[in-house]
């Protein structure tokens, strides 16, 4: 049985594709060639698939090629078991992100229903070191995996505490005003605590229960806040005067942290050596697919960028040998054939090269 | 073609009203030119009429030709119950399928910091003066679900508490701009499964 995979993806003057077509199978797909040709473009694509601004972060203009800036369009075709649905996402004239499911109009939010994606991209290199920011953001990723209506409780607590940061700056001192958007926030807040929590026991159960070359990375949640609506509203009330001093809300779920330790070293994944912290997030991906599959019934689709590149010849031969055993189609990129080489028939290869600022994608048939 | 200035003057305005574009608003010109003695006329002349006395009741916000509209006016209306919706087309709505015999107060607006939109803008401090001038008992909310609905409702809620009952239309049924595209069978139901927040 297949789990869920894309299976046909075109492309439309995104980035550095002007027209570009994949067919797959639900084999891992291994993207080739050099530098600047457009292969993580094309998984920044496949992250557009799932809500968010992707992989990238980016607006949707900048998506629009260059230098016509015209607009976009991506078209995929997402297969779970039986069910088939097609995906159309586009941005005209720079315009926010539209999207079709089916031929119909559809929210993000129902395409997360549908499609679960999760990636690893270079820049998560310093996640570890760098601030709480990006590893709240791997955190709620890996959530949402499992409870797509994080997505929705997240809007809800950001535009309620955007609210709330108005009148703190505006020193307004309206005490019923805070209480109605405290009292959203409060909601919305629990939901996501609890969400954080039951995705982080997921998790680690999984790292715990497989045999994996990757280490165990043990991971807790750095918050103090009250975890249960009531306990939190009244924490958003004693706050106020704290707030309107700073001029935002210093407390709340937007302010969590992710700490992670190696576990079989007991050391601080941010004083681990840099091939070690990149373990540890592979470790975490995995075990996150690992569980989705149990959970959903399918694992996600991975986007592991560059991924292979920083791996000995062994590690990169028992990551490729578990993401095949978990049936995930998992899109790699990588500068030449011979990265995948550990794969051979078990994966599909693309080349991508790129000629006056234009790349093509062509299937090879290696392995 | 200086002489049909004045009627594409006309096509233009029209075909900017809500739910026409230029090719209704072509048709209902020439439609109405045809019949001027019929439909242009008499439309021109209720326009004229609209334009001098339309206005927002100075007790509800809802939209007549009085200072006070009928609904305010009539003593049957004076059931203890006021429904707080957003806009005049909710209450229109709501009217519609004559499934409340109550009044209404109406917002115009959601409290919004970012909008710089706050109680007073949107006549929470005229539905508070209510409660005492008529006698009221019941305050039903039918606000939207976005959060700028429900900081607003809870607003409402928070600062009529103990004074009144606080209700809120049934959970899950699309209110406010969209009260406009329920059928009334739905409104109705949604008024009767009415909880007390
Ligand atoms: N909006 C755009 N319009 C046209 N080209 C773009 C746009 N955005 C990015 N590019 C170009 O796309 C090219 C390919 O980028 P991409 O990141 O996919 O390369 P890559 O194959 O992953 O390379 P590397 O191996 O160096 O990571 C780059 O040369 C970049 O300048
Ligand atoms: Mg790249
Ligand atoms: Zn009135």
């Amino acid at each position: 049985m297949k789990g869920l995979f894309l299976s046909h993806l075109r492309m439309s003057h995104f980035r550095s594709h002007r027209r570009a077509e994949l067919f797959c199978d639900g084999r891992p797909v291994a993207l080739y060639g050099s530098n600047g040709a457009g292969k993580t473009n094309i998984l920044e694509a496949v992250s557009l698939f799932s809500p968010g601004r992707g992989m990238r972060r980016a607006s949707a203009e900048e998506m629009a090629r260059r230098p016509e800036s015209l607009g976009w369009k991506l078209v995929g075709a997402i297969e779970h078991g039986a069910d088939r649905h097609e995906a159309e996402i586009w941005s005209e004239n720079g315009a926010a992100r539209q999207l079709k499911l089916n031929d119909k109009a559809a929210t993000q939010l129902a395409l997360g229903q549908i499609a679960r994606v999760l990636w690893l991209v270079p820049s998560m290199d310093r996640l570890w070191i760098e601030g709480a920011e990006g590893r709240r953001r791997f955190l709620d990723r890996m959530v949402m995996s499992f409870f797509p209506a994080h997505a929705e409780a997240s809007l809800i607590y950001e535009k309620a505490m955007r609210e709330r940061n108005r009148l703190l700056k505006d020193q307004k001192r309206d005490a019923y005003w805070y209480g109605a958007l405290e009292a959203q926030m409060a909601q919305a807040g629990a939901q996501i605590m609890e969400h954080r929590r039951l995705a982080l026991a997921l998790v680690s159960a999984a790292q715990r229960e497989a045999e994996t070359a990757f280490p165990v990375a043990d991971l807790e949640l750095v918050e103090s806040e009250p975890i249960e609506a009531e306990g939190l509203a009244q924490a958003f009330a004693d706050s106020r005067g704290r707030d309107l001093m700073a001029g935002r809300t210093l407390i709340g779920p937007h302010r969590t942290d992710l700490e992670g330790v190696y576990a079989a070293k007991s050391v601080p994944a941010k004083d681990c050596s840099t091939g070690e912290q990149k373990a540890l997030l592979i470790s975490l991906i995995l075990a996150n697919a690992r569980a989705l599959a149990q959970d959903f019934g399918a694992p996600p689709i991975l986007l592991l960028d560059e991924v292979s590149a920083h791996l000995d010849a062994n590690r990169r031969a028992a990551l490729y040998d578990e993401v095949c055993a978990l049936g995930a189609q998992a899109w790699m990129t990588g500068t030449g054939p011979e990265l995948f080489e550990e794969f051979k028939e078990r994966a599909q290869y693309f080349e991508v090269s790129e000629e006056v600022g234009i790349s093509r994608v062509e299937e090879r048939f290696l392995g | 073609m200086s002489s049909t200035r004045d009627i594409d003057k006309l096509i233009e305005m029209m075909a900017r009203l809500p739910g026409l574009g230029p090719r209704s608003a072509r048709r209902a010109v020439l439609q109405m030119i045809r019949k001027r003695g019929q439909l242009l006329a008499p439309l021109a002349d209720q326009m004229a009429k609209v334009a001098a006395s339309a206005r927002e009741c100075l007790n509800c916000g809802n939209i007549g030709t009085e200072d006070v509209c009928d609904i305010c006016r009539s003593e049957k209306r004076a059931t203890g119950e006021i429904c707080v919706v957003q806009d005049v087309s909710d209450l229109w709505a709501m009217e519609r399928g004559g499934a409340f015999s109550g009044r209404y107060h109406v917002l115009g607006g959601t409290l919004s910091a970012l909008d710089d939109i706050g109680p007073e803008d949107i006549r929470i401090p005229q539905l508070v003066a209510r409660i005492n001038n008529e006698g009221v008992t019941e305050i039903i909310l039918a606000l939207n679900a976005t959060v700028d609905g429900q900081t607003t409702a809870h607003y409402i809620a928070d600062q009529l508490e103990g004074r009144v009952r606080i209700t809120s239309l049934a959970q899950g049924v699309p209110i406010g701009g969209e009260l406009d595209y329920l059928d009334d069978g739905t409104i109705s139901a949604a008024l009767k499964a009415r909880r007390s927040i």
